[in-house]
Order: structure tokens, then C-alpha cells, then sequence
């Protein structure tokens, strides 16, 4: 092989810079933790989110979607869950109603994983509403 | 096995079929444990509409465009070239250009007259709206702006003859005064206009501006239905409506 000497070395920065993402953040950051008992969970005398647990973690985005359209373009504001129990679908008073602490709540996965939803540009945090 | 064509593009067809099969039986399973219902304690109505009372309306009064603001989080830029508005008043001889003559009387040509958006039967600006962010609602004849969807392209400001759209050119929340936790905001680069307070009609309340009036000068209701006071009202009297030479079909009825 021709200029081995220049290849070789080549190649090897070339790939370390090519995996860098991973092993740069490999022992890192690590992923929030989500406890159920918290102080905040332990004060609210229903303990139940609208949906199980892991369909809220895994498609709160996708319900709230069916929410917005419901009630903006259907003008229907009731959601009745699977137990036949009623919610008012609005995101400032019944999900942060419990959720209250939009940093802790949100913004914890959220920033993690680098996702940026636009709701907060209009929806108002009650806690951060200057009154 | 040497596959033709024909069964090459057969089976593909099937293959595709069945992927398309698998997220339409999961939405529907998904529909069947929860369901989403309209408020019980809503007001009804066919086509709601208001009429303006303007004799009633007493000089320098903004009782009703104060309240209106406070409820739905409207800025105040503090000039007019920002300037954002769901309702307002203007002078006589802009809001009834058809009306002004030689010798109208200067003071009512003056005469500042409320104006908002009247809710047109037949709306330009959803006509224009390249997103449909705004529509009109079939079952109430409001015209509603959903703001997720408004890309801020302002075709509706040009649409809308009545002048009733504001464009949020900056970020309005350092301009509220107070803000309403029970209303969002808006955000910078969307359009925003009158709901005909959608939101409270939800929860069975009048609009804020027509409870906000003393002298009951605003009159709100659903034309469809013969006893409403509105209809009344309109039989008893002679209205106007703004520009309907331009067959928007303006729902805003003033008793002049």
C-alpha cells in the first residue's frame, strides 16, 4: 500500500470522528429519573392521570393533539377516558391542574431528549402568569 | 422459484394493503374505550349573531372593550401600528362609508361606532386562509381561528373588508397587562381576531362584552330561533349592516 503512513492514521481520525456522538456522551447525562412518589404526587387525593401510565408516557403528545383539534375545530371540550370518567380537554387547567410544576414535569424528559414543543409560546403556565 | 411481474406487483399490492390495514384497526380499537363529548351546560345555537345598539351606547364608555381584552389576553402595544384588537370603535362615516353625504351631520360622522368581526355568513378570509386556520364553525356559524395552525401569511387581513384581523408583529406577552390563566395567549407572527368568546359559550356564559355593557346595548343570540330576543329586535327595528353590498353576509346588525 502507497503511503501507508498518511492512510492508516487518516482512516483512524476519520472514524473516531465519525462515532464521536457516541462515545462522547457514553457515562454522560443520564436519563431523568421518573418517580411516582413524589411529594407533589403524594398531596393530590387522585393519584390517576386521565390514561395508564405508560400510554400518557408514550403518546401524551398524540392525545393532546386529538385534544387541540377536538376542541378548536370540533368545539367538543369533554374527554371521557376509558373508564367513563370526565376531564375538561385543556392543557393550562387540567393536565398542569396536577402537573404543576411544568420544569420538573416537562421540561425534564423534554430537554433531554431534545425535544422543543412550541405549547408554551400561548398556553399559559399558571405559576409563570404574571398577575 | 423465478417470480414474474405480475406476481412480483401482486404481492407487493397485498403487502401494501396490510400495512395500510394494521393503523386503521388500531385507531379504531383506540376509539372505542374513551370518547369525547361536547360540555352538557353549553349554549345551543344555529347561527348566533349580535346587534349593536348604538343610541344606547353612552359617549367615552369602553366597558365593553375593556372586558373583552381582559378575558382574551389581547396586548397593548401602545401604538398604533402594532396595535392588536378584537373589538373597538371607529367613527361613524368609516364604519357606514355607504351612509356619508354631503350633509350628514358632523357629529355623527364623527360618532365613534363599535365594530368587530361580524362573523360573516359567507367569510373571505377563511376563503382566503391557505391553512385553514380559519373556519367556519357548520354548527354555529361562528368563524373561529384555530392559532396552531396559522402560519402568519396575513392573506386574511387582506381579505377581511371590516379591517377585524390584528397581526401579533411582536411577541405579545410582555404587552398584556394582567394575564388571564384560563386563556392563552397568542404568539408572535400569528393573526388574531373576535371568537365570538367560543370559549365561554362552552361553559353556557354570554360573551364577555355583552355581559360587560350596562346599558345593555349589545344584544346576542341565535337568529335561528324565532323567540330570541335578537329576532325580536331585528323585527322591531330597522338595522344596518356593514358593507353588505360585498355579500360577506355580515352577522353584526346596528341600530343607528
Amino acid at each position: 500500500m502507497y503511503n501507508r503512513g498518511k492512510i492508516l492514521p487518516g482512516l483512524v481520525i476519520f472514524l473516531a470522528l465519525l462515532t464521536f456522538p457516541f462515545w462522547y456522551e457514553k457515562g454522560g447525562t443520564a436519563p431523568p429519573a421518573l418517580p411516582l412518589d413524589t411529594p407533589e404526587i403524594q398531596k393530590l387525593s387522585v393519584k390517576k392521570c386521565v390514561e395508564p401510565t405508560p400510554f400518557m408516557k408514550a403518546s401524551h403528545m398524540e392525545l393532546l393533539n386529538q385534544w387541540r383539534d377536538a376542541v378548536v375545530r370540533e368545539g367538543n371540550h369533554l374527554y371521557a377516558n376509558h373508564e367513563g370518567k370526565k376531564f375538561s380537554m385543556s392543557l393550562s387547567q387540567t393536565c398542569l391542574g396536577c402537573h404543576s410544576n411544568k420544569e420538573k414535569f416537562c421540561d425534564a424528559c423534554h430537554t433531554f431528549s431534545g425535544v422543543k414543543p412550541k405549547c408554551w409560546g400561548c398556553h399559559v403556565v399558571p405559576k409563570e402568569g404574571r398577575t | 422459484m423465478k417470480v414474474s411481474r405480475r406476481t412480483l406487483l401482486k404481492i407487493a399490492g397485498i403487502s401494501l394493503m396490510g400495512g395500510g390495514v394494521r393503523p386503521a384497526l388500531e385507531a379504531l380499537g383506540a376509539g372505542e374505550s374513551s370518547k369525547i363529548v361536547a360540555s352538557p351546560n353549553r349554549l345551543v345555537g344555529k347561527r348566533w349573531a349580535m346587534a349593536i345598539d348604538t343610541k344606547k351606547c353612552p359617549p367615552g364608555c369602553h366597558d365593553c372593550i375593556d372586558a373583552c381584552h381582559r378575558e382574551h389576553n389581547v396586548p397593548d402595544f401602545g401604538n398604533p401600528k402594532d396595535e392588536v384588537k378584537w373589538i373597538w370603535n371607529e367613527p361613524f362615516k368609516d364604519v357606514f362609508p355607504a351612509q356619508e353625504y354631503r350633509y350628514i351631520d358632523e357629529g355623527r360622522k364623527e360618532k365613534p361606532v363599535l365594530v368587530l368581526c361580524n362573523h360573516c355568513d359567507n367569510p373571505p378570509c377563511v376563503r382566503v386562509c391557505p391553512t385553514q386556520a380559519t373556519f367556519k364553525r357548520k354548527e354555529d356559524g361562528i368563524v373561529m381561528m384555530d392559532y396552531h395552525r396559522c402560519i402568519g401569511c396575513r392573506f386574511c387581513m387582506a381579505g377581511c373588508p371590516y379591517g377585524a384581523r390584528s397581526m401579533n408583529f411582536r411577541d405579545p406577552r410582555p404587552f398584556i397587562k394582567k394575564i388571564n390563566p384560563q386563556f392563552p395567549t397568542r404568539t408572535k407572527g400569528v393573526v388574531e381576531k373576535c371568537n365570538f368568546c367560543e370559549e365561554r359559550l362552552a361553559r353556557g356564559l354570554i360573551p364577555a362584552c355583552v355581559e360587560a355593557c350596562k346599558e345593555k346595548a349589545l344584544v346576542f343570540g341565535d337568529l335561528e330561533n324565532p323567540a330570541a330576543d335578537i329576532r325580536k329586535l331585528l323585527k322591531a327595528q330597522l338595522t344596518l349592516r356593514r358593507r353588505p353590498e360585498l355579500g360577506t353576509q355580515p352577522q353584526i346588525y346596528y341600530i343607528v
